[in-house]
């Protein structure tokens, strides 16, 4: 078995009104970063995860999304893997 | 109008839930018989309705009810309302019904990402549902509001189909948290689901400032009623 980093961004779904992300696209643009859109506030969920390889970790990070970490009627989740050093010397 | 018999109402409590004795209190201020049903029970024990009341359950940590849906009393109310038994979430406890997937939509922050603390004007829109008893459309209640997640979302088939069917229980007059449709509180199909984020159990008194929640949970001690009657012929 081996060691997955495993990062779930959870966002918005693009059809949803974002409050948070409008609010700090407008207070960005009262910094002077005029040439900023399309902000959006969604959470970051860190793990690590035992597969056998990469293809086991995603699908079984796919269904951590559909059964808890992401609410399809108003959310998407994006699944960024990569794999732990690993340390052979035990 | 008092209570046709004397019913049984659980109040779920999970960790976290705050308004649950509020609720008990109101219900056994009606003539209901109470039982609190902690989230860890696997059973309802025979209660002819569930009220789930409002909080944080789970410090409603990653989303509003999105941990509380899967505690074991979950799978229990699930089975009660698939028999037709009355349910009742407020404010939490109707986010945990559409984690659940027993109503639809979903409920995200405020439009003005203020927490919302206020007594809140409202219109029934329909009354085929378990809060409908001995009220008409377009009834107007003031019931006190308080949350930060209470922005009713859902896809554009869902909300004709919620039209369409009467589902719409309630709407905000003056929408304070952009809810599509100013929609304050919804039902299944069959109507004896229902979740609102309105909390009834706060407008009970004079004192409080309103009585018209009471309108309300006597709607649902009515309902508990009849269910427990139909109940009754069932198993006879």
């Amino acid at each position: 078995m081996n060691r997955w980093d495993v990062l779930v961004e959870v966002s918005p779904r693009a059809e949803i009104a974002d409050p948070a992300g409008t609010t700090i696209e407008r207070a960005l643009a009262a910094l002077g970063f005029g040439g900023v859109s399309g902000v959006r506030v969604g959470k970051a969920i860190r793990m690590e995860v035992t597969a056998a390889d990469a293809s086991e970790a995603r699908s079984v990070t796919e269904q951590m999304c559909d059964r808890l970490l992401a609410n399809p009627v108003i959310e998407d989740a994006r699944i960024e893997l990569r794999a732990v050093a690993q340390d052979h010397s035990t | 109008m008092s209570v046709p018999m004397s019913v049984t109402v659980g109040v779920v409590q999970f960790p976290g839930t705050n308004c649950d004795l509020d609720t008990l209190d109101a219900l056994a201020d009606l003539g209901a018989r109470t039982a609190l049903l902690r989230s860890d029970e696997i059973s309802l024990g025979g209660v002819d309705a569930v009220v789930i009341p409002g909080g944080f359950a789970h410090g409603d940590y990653l989303r509003t009810g999105a941990i509380a849906r899967f505690s074991p009393v979950m799978d229990a109310v699930a089975s009660f309302a698939a028999g037709g038994g009355p349910v009742v979430g407020i404010c939490n406890g109707f986010q945990v019904l559409t984690e659940a997937g027993l109503l639809p939509g979903a409920l995200r922050p405020n439009a003005g990402l203020s927490f919302l603390c206020q007594p809140q004007k409202l219109m029934m829109a329909s009354v085929n549902h378990v809060l409908g008893h001995g009220l008409s459309p377009s009834d107007e209640l003031s019931i006190p509001i308080n949350h930060f997640e209470g922005n009713y979302v859902c896809d554009g088939a869902t909300l004709r189909r919620l039209r369409e069917n009467g589902q719409v229980v309630m709407r905000y007059v003056g929408n304070p948290n952009g809810s599509v449709d100013d929609i304050a509180g919804i039902c299944n199909e069959t109507g004896n689901v229902v979740g609102l984020m309105p909390h009834p159990e706060r407008a009970t008194s004079e004192l409080l400032g309103s009585t018209d929640g009471r309108k309300l949970l006597k709607a649902l001690l009515y309902a508990a009623a009849s269910s427990r009657q139909a109940a009754g012929h069932r198993a006879a």
